[in-house]
């Protein structure tokens, strides 16, 4: 066989590229690999409330208000109850004192006396932030400081956040305001810092009556999951188009 | 923070909220005063530069001696965007961020991109427009002995930026760059306006902001106060040098006299352009409102309580009466124009534009979310916090001051008013 110079040469450079080409570029991924590099989990965060058993007593807002280092004692909360009364004329007087932190026990909605015997029904609605799967929030973020985690939690990185006020603007909910001492925006996190190390959120363990109940929508098992995938549920505002991940069992047309 | 009186945590916004009704317990006024100044002060960039250019795009020779001058104050309104939005931020040390980690899919993480664009634009056209000026000043200023005047001729040097050639080749050069910069500038200040309006019309979540129009409309008041602010800004210039030639030459000399015919002439055609876009901006405003109350979606209920009756006198009587019709009728009425009456409508005008940007980003907060309660606004007047000054009566006077206080120092070095 003869071999020229040149073609010493261009086989020289052939052999060399191959050798150079590293081992990985070559690796075959399991489809778990892919899945974990493209962010998918095992785990979607949904929350479950039962506005029937919701009887308005506000330690869950106490609980989050402590276990989340938002300050007591003012307006601001990320969880909150609202009441309901129905009077026979037809009004929907809704209140929320305090975000419903210290229970209900006036007869008094804004500063008006409302007759027992003219109410037709009244409930309770616990509200916090949906979770959205296509948020709002997050979309309208100009730094990408609030962001989505693989299992749907929807975050604040606190030492990125610049304070715009964008992302509380887009939230149809209200589930979003500045904290009064770190000044940036502060949300509902789930208590991701608990339900990761498989512990419950701070206002489900404090709920005296079971109306409130966090679990994973990709296990079948999951007695939340089976809840939603079973029963009839609500979402709050399904017209903003940005799927609410919590869901009401009672839910009311009246609810806002 | 933390009221400094009584050391109680305040949230913000609650200082300047009044809540009515139900709502829901984390809404706030969070978007106040230099909100409503964002939008107006980049109207006020974007409209000065488009009057300029329509002189150096389109050969508006009527527009020549408002065309400098518009541009240089354009130049001085630059900065002067950026600051409500500074005053605005909670982590004003972290604005930078914008563009560090731009989030591409949020309508204000283009911002600084776009405003940059901008910015470049702006600055090339006056240097171009100056580079003759710059050299011939330092030339000029060779072999002059005292400090100031060294110190002068290094300044117009710097300026220069190394550029010596004075010939009519490069001068002709020159001329060229300025009207495509001017061109390209355009659409790029149309661009930054229009997407200011994006920033409110895409906010799916608040009823009254959300509309395609919202852009347009944004675009055509910011021209309309853009002009009207050039103008009055002239008006007040030419008057001084009037009073100083009267002062110096006596009532009747032929100096004043050219004074103010030149004013008149300059004046009388830009309103021409004014009133275009004017009439734009109030048809399209008058669209987007009998549309909403047409098709009276769910959010109508709140919105025609709040428009006409908590928000009535600030809509119909100071927006569209006293800021658009009355000054509609003073342009376009008397066949004799007159200064003083020119000056009432312009002030009128910026007035209005002004009560728009209000109406919108206040009005729009005006309701609860829940569509079943109210918010309030109190302008805070006397600050007694950084909070309150910032976002309070004295932080939006900081800003109006700022592009007067710029056109001063810029004035002493770039001369943008030649009257003869």
């Amino acid at each position: 066989m003869s071999c020229s110079r040149r073609d010493l040469l261009k086989n020289t450079l052939k052999g060399a590229a191959v050798a150079s080409l590293p081992l990985s570029a070559l690796k075959v991924l399991s489809p778990a690999e892919v899945k974990a590099t493209i962010g998918d989990s095992d785990t979607r965060w949904v929350f479950l409330v039962d506005i029937q058993k919701c009887v308005g007593c506000g330690f869950c807002v106490k609980a989050c208000k402590i276990e989340n280092d938002v300050p007591y004692d003012v307006g601001v909360t990320r969880t909150w109850v609202e009441r309901y009364v129905v009077t026979k004329d037809g009004n929907t007087n809704i209140d929320t004192p305090l975000g419903g932190r210290d229970g209900y026990n006036s007869d008094m909605i804004h500063g008006e006396h409302i007759d027992p015997d003219t109410i037709t029904k009244a409930f309770f609605v616990p509200k916090l932030c949906n979770h959205c799967k296509k948020p709002a929030c997050v979309q309208v973020c100009p730094v990408g400081a609030t962001y989505q985690t693989k299992e749907g939690c929807v975050l604040v990185d606190r030492k990125w956040c610049i304070g715009c006020g964008y992302c509380i603007m887009a939230c149809p909910f209200g589930a979003r305001f500045f904290h009064p001492t770190l000044k940036v925006a502060e949300k509902c996190t789930f208590c991701y810092h608990r339900i990761s190390k498989g512990l419950k959120t701070a206002c489900v363990q404090a709920c005296p009556f079971g109306a409130r109940q966090i679990g994973n929508l990709k296990d079948e098992k999951d007695p939340v999951s089976q809840t939603i995938m079973t029963k009839r549920v609500g979402i709050l505002k399904d017209e903003y188009g940005t799927q609410p991940q919590v869901y009401y069992i009672g839910l009311d047309e009246r609810v806002r | 923070m933390t009221d400094a009186a009584t050391g109680e945590l305040i949230v913000h916004g609650a200082e300047w909220t009044t809540k009515q009704l139900f709502v829901y317990p984390n809404e706030f006024i969070y978007w106040s005063i230099q909100i409503v100044m964002y939008p107006y002060m980049t109207g006020l960039v974007a409209g000065a530069f488009v009057l300029s250019s329509l002189y150096h795009v389109f050969g508006q020779k009527d527009l020549k001696d408002m065309a400098r001058f518009s541009l240089v104050f354009s130049l001085c309104l630059l900065p002067v965007a950026m600051m409500p939005l500074q005053f605005h931020l909670q982590q004003p040390l972290r604005g930078v961020n914008v563009m560090f980690t731009p989030h591409f899919t949020s309508a204000i993480a283009a911002f600084g991109f776009v405003f940059s664009a901008y910015a470049v634009i702006v600055i090339s056209e006056v240097w171009f427009e100056y580079r003759q000026y710059f050299i011939e000043q330092s030339i000029a200023l060779k072999g002059k002995k005292s400090t100031n005047e060294t110190l002068l001729r290094w300044f117009y040097y710097t300026l220069a930026l190394g550029s010596r050639d004075l010939s009519e080749k490069a001068i002709a050069v020159d001329k060229k760059a300025v009207t495509i910069l001017a061109a390209i500038g355009i659409p790029v200040a149309c661009f930054l306006h229009g997407y200011a309006g994006f920033i409110f019309g895409s906010v799916k979540a608040n009823a009254l902001w959300m509309s395609p129009l919202m852009p347009v409309i944004f675009i055509m008041s910011a021209v309309v106060s853009g002009i009207a602010l050039c103008m009055l800004t002239y008006i007040i210039i030419m008057q001084w040098k009037k009073f100083q030639a009267v002062l110096a030459k006596g009532m009747g000399d032929e100096s004043v006299v050219v004074i103010e015919g030149v004013q008149m002439d300059v004046l009388s055609k830009a309103t021409r352009y004014l009133l275009g876009f004017l009439i734009a901006a109030i048809t399209l405003e008058l669209l987007d409102l009998i549309f909403r109350g047409y098709t009276a979606m769910k959010s109508w209920d709140i919105l025609r309580e709040v428009m006409f009756k908590a928000d009535f006198f600030k809509i119909f009587i100071l927006q569209y009466g006293l800021g658009n019709l009355i000054p509609f009728l003073l342009l376009v009425v008397p066949k004799q124009q007159t200064i003083k009456k020119l000056t009432i409508a312009l002030v009128l005008l910026l007035f209005g534009v002004f009560m728009m940007r209000w109406n919108v980003v206040i009005g729009g907060q005006a309701f609860s979310l829940s569509f079943a309660g109210y918010m309030h606004y109190t302008l805070p007047i006397i600050p007694h916090s950084m909070e309150t000054y910032k976002e309070g009566l004295f932080g939006a006077l900081t800003v109006v001051a700022t592009p007067y206080l710029l056109f001063w120092i810029v004035s002493k070095f770039v001369p943008s008013i030649r009257y003869s």
